[in-house]
């Protein structure tokens, strides 16, 4: 009886081993130490100089750092994505997941740029908007459009919608998939009852089946914020920030403290920030779906 | 009764042609938006600058310049950043896939106190951000001096993609009667035997799926590569194409062609396993 014991506890020792030196040594211990680091003043080579909150304080208040205005950036791509991007991606759910003729290839190609890297996108889209020869710009002029012509990644006012365009659409798919699988599990006979008790379609979408994948999209609405909060690829690829640091969020203000600054306290204050964010956001909207209920 | 519930749904399938002819218009519009891209990177990659710039802006290629692509291979580096983005995803695959087949067999199937904390605390994994872990990483790398590596992505990659692994695994475990294992323990298999022999085969399904959403974080990943590697030897896919692209600044066509490059492989899996990999991606979502 011993043995076995121990045999039991040998094994449940190896074989979490794995799995917990890469989960504690790459996330876990990382994420203490970034927190360790936010504390001091350091340029990732010489000494530390310890600083205490005062990484924290010029995150919020000094406009050279900029991140409340890469927050506020972050915060409208959430406000657009939840309010915009969300509910075409559910009107798409709705109307697939009721079972309309081409409800699979529909399906498929609405999910396919969700599969394309977002440097690929990123990069086409850079093609789309190229202010002499990009598609945008060739389609007003063709249509006598000239004077909406734009150099829409380079004027401070149209980049940060123009790098939001792309960001939204991109995902869309995603959405829409897990909302469609949602509406997919809304049993079919609720559904043919409420048609034979009369109500239309419009009353049954409202009635049934989005109450019944609420749970889909509090976790939609959760991975829309959160994403938004830590969006990085296409703006990178696209504007980097610029121009005049329109289209900063916070991801590029770490990259820009980390290595064009050499401020590893600031940049690991600003990736302390973004995980609490994720979680503060996380937790604020399962409450609120709760509540709600 | 029956005769008035034929009569209205008559009526409401009348009323709906109209309605579903503008249904599918704008079905089909929304497709055309995310066919289009894929269109035009297809076509550009085998035009002049000339057909590009003005000439033929979204038409078929007029003669189809494959030599583009020929540029895009040869002189922009793409079979290396092509194998390296191989090496790096197929290694945090089998990574991944060891690594929470082996913690899920623990967590489910053996028993001992803390398994379902033990579960909860992996689950954090679904929420950390990936930034949260550069900067040590980074500095913990550099130290070690393999920065430039395969290993300074294999290892993130993986730990990134574990927490959705184990979920996966934990879903298809759970179904395996626990009759199974029982029947092994009395032929006088220990857990490890019953682990390889029993458990492991039975996982197959789940191998695909857990592989298929690894395989999309690790081809796709930006930031992590970008940050360390700069060696062109070990940059994968999405850097390279970041830094072919600065080379060809004034010719498109190579860069789309590198762009189809890297792309195409992807939508030809798709187009073959689209139920598959829609549901690998469904599975953490849901569950989650």
């Amino acid at each position: 009886m011993k043995k076995k014991d121990i045999v039991n506890g040998l094994a449940v020792f190896l074989f979490l081993l794995p799995a917990l030196a890469l989960f504690i040594g790459i996330l876990i211990a990382p994420i203490l130490k970034s927190a360790y680091y936010s504390f001091f003043d350091w340029n990732g080579m010489g000494d530390m100089t310890f600083l205490g909150l005062a990484n924290y304080k010029e995150l919020f208040t000094s406009k050279a750092i900029g991140f409340m205005k890469a927050l506020g950036n972050a915060c409208i791509l959430a406000a657009l994505s939840v309010f915009i991007q969300l509910p075409v991606s559910l009107g798409l759910a709705l109307v697939l997941g009721r079972g309309i003729k081409g409800e699979k290839p529909f399906l498929s190609i609405y999910f396919m740029p969700v599969l394309i890297s977002t440097v690929v996108i990123g990069q086409l889209w850079l093609k789309i908007y190229n202010p002499d020869y990009g598609l945008l710009n060739s389609a007003l002029t063709k249509l006598g459009l000239e004077n909406l012509c734009h150099i829409w990644l380079g004027d401070k006012k149209t980049a940060l919608l123009s790098v939001f365009v792309p960001t939204l659409w991109q995902y869309v798919g995603y959405h829409m998939l897990l909302m469609y699988a949602g509406v997919k599990g809304v049993s079919p006979d609720l559904r043919e009852a409420a048609r034979i008790d009369g109500a239309t379609e419009r009353q049954v979408n409202r009635y049934i089946v989005i109450p019944s994948i609420k749970p889909i999209i509090k976790v939609s609405v959760i991975f829309a914020v959160t994403g938004s909060l830590k969006s990085f690829d296409l703006i990178y690829v696209l504007t980097n920030g610029g121009p005049l640091h329109a289209t900063e969020v916070p991801s590029t203000r770490m990259i820009e403290m980390l290595f064009q600054r050499n401020r590893y306290g600031m940049g690991s204050a600003i990736a302390v920030m973004m995980i609490i964010l994720c979680f503060a956001f996380a937790l604020l909207i399962s409450r609120a779906f709760k509540e709600e209920d | 009764m029956a005769n008035y519930n034929k009569f209205d749904k008559d009526v409401s399938s009348s009323k709906f042609n109209v309605k579903n002819i503008f249904m599918y218009v704008i079905l089909i519009i929304w497709a055309l938006v995310n066919l289009f891209p894929v269109y035009w990177m297809f076509t550009f990659s085998l035009k002049t600058n000339e057909e590009i710039f003005g000439k033929n802006l979204i038409g078929l290629p007029w003669d189809w310049r494959w030599s583009n692509y020929a540029s895009a291979w040869k002189t922009g580096n793409m079979p290396r950043y092509f194998v390296n983005s191989v090496i790096v995803s197929a290694a945090a695959i089998a990574l991944v896939i060891i690594a929470s087949m082996m913690a899920t067999y623990a967590i489910t199937r053996l028993k001992w106190k803390l398994s379902g904390q033990t579960n909860a605390f992996f689950m954090l994994g679904l929420t950390i951000p990936i930034h949260a872990s550069i900067v040590p990483v980074f500095i913990t790398l550099r130290n070690m001096g393999i920065l430039n590596s395969h290993f300074s992505l294999i290892f993130p990659y993986a730990a990134f993609s574990l927490a959705m692994g184990i979920l996966i695994c934990t879903g298809f475990m759970v179904e395996i009667p626990k009759d199974i294992d029982e029947a092994a323990y009395i032929d006088g298999c220990g857990p490890f035997r019953t682990f390889g022999v029993v458990i492991v085969p039975l996982m197959k399904p789940a191998l695909a799926t857990i592989s298929i959403y690894t395989f999309l974080q690790c081809w796709n990943e930006l930031m992590f590569a970008n940050v360390f590697i700069s060696d062109s030897k070990f940059k994968t896919l999405p850097v390279g194409i970041q830094a072919l692209s600065g080379q060809y600044t004034t010719e498109w066509g190579p860069i789309g062609a590198a762009l189809v490059i890297a792309t195409f492989p992807m939508l030809i899996v798709y187009i073959f396993m689209s139920g598959k990999i829609q549901e690998s991606f469904v599975v953490g979502a849901v569950k989650g």
